[in-house]
């Protein structure tokens, strides 16, 4: 895939960044704000139902998308802030810290939006959101029964995303 | 954006965003105990820039706070923290990134 250099899995996935708690969670998002998949490993807190968590999520990276687009520094004023961005126009995050979580973010040119909550001293895990999109390519978006757009029940995806996810942190 | 991100927090005592990476500028966020908001858009990968919101901090309280004519939530027209702010910056720029 011309996006990410060419490879499908690549055979050794990007070495381990920080050492400590394994990541807290995982979601997936696809352009029309679905979430395809969750996955929590770690998650002590709770704040809010399920289905308000997923929407909160979304409605959070959309704005920010929005937010980093209109004030980008280099670039030349781009319309008004709420304006749907096309996935890769404009500058976008990869990545905020809070005091007690990271997130990193990546979007592909699909619009699916990869999400990973992890402890705050991890290190830049833009090459493993890449690595764990990839994974969704070959156990997800080739598979001839997958319908898009649905919720991902794949334990091929589950069991490989743990094993790697495991790898990482 | 800052209390959504307090809410989506997987433990307790989060305080809300630290750090925005982006591809093209990194934003950096200091909240003081009253809730004021401090930002600083920068380069990707600068780095002493909470020591940099810190030292914005104790400026705005020494030049604008103990301003006696300053009206609190109104924009800030004082002279001197905008002067004592551009020389925080050019020495920041100067001494602590070396260029």
């Amino acid at each position: 895939m011309q996006f990410f250099g060419g490879s499908d899995i690549s055979p050794s996935p990007p070495a381990p960044t920080a050492s400590g708690n394994n990541a807290h969670m995982m979601y997936m998002f696809n352009r029309n704000g679905v979430c395809l998949f969750y996955r929590e490993w770690n998650r002590p807190l709770w704040t809010l139902n399920a289905q308000q968590d997923h929407k909160l999520m979304f409605g959070l990276l959309f704005s920010l998308k929005s937010l980093t687009a209109k004030m980008d520094p280099t670039s030349a004023e781009k319309g008004n802030l709420g304006v749907p961005q096309l996935p890769g126009q404009g500058c976008s995050f990869h990545s905020f810290r809070t005091n007690t979580y990271k997130l990193s973010f990546m979007e592909s040119p699909s619009g699916i939006k990869i999400i990973l909550v992890t402890h705050p001293r991890t290190g830049d895990l833009r090459e493993a959101l890449k690595y764990i999109y990839n994974l969704y390519v070959d156990y997800v978006a080739k598979n001839p029964v997958y319908v898009p757009g649905t919720p991902i029940k794949s334990d091929l995806f589950n069991t490989n995303l743990d094993q790697y996810v495991r790898s990482i942190s | 954006m800052h209390a959504i991100s307090q809410q989506l927090s997987p433990t307790i005592g989060c305080t809300g965003i630290d750090l925005l990476e982006a591809d093209t500028f990194d934003l950096h966020c200091f909240q003081s105990l009253t809730g004021t908001k401090f930002f600083v858009v920068c380069e990707p990968g600068t780095l002493y820039m909470d020591v940099l919101l810190k030292l914005i901090y104790e400026l705005y309280t020494d030049h604008v706070l103990k301003n006696p004519f300053y009206e609190m939530e109104m924009p800030i027209r004082c002279e001197l923290f905008d002067l004592n702010l551009f020389q925080a910056v050019q020495k920041d720029r100067v001494a602590l990134l070396g260029r």
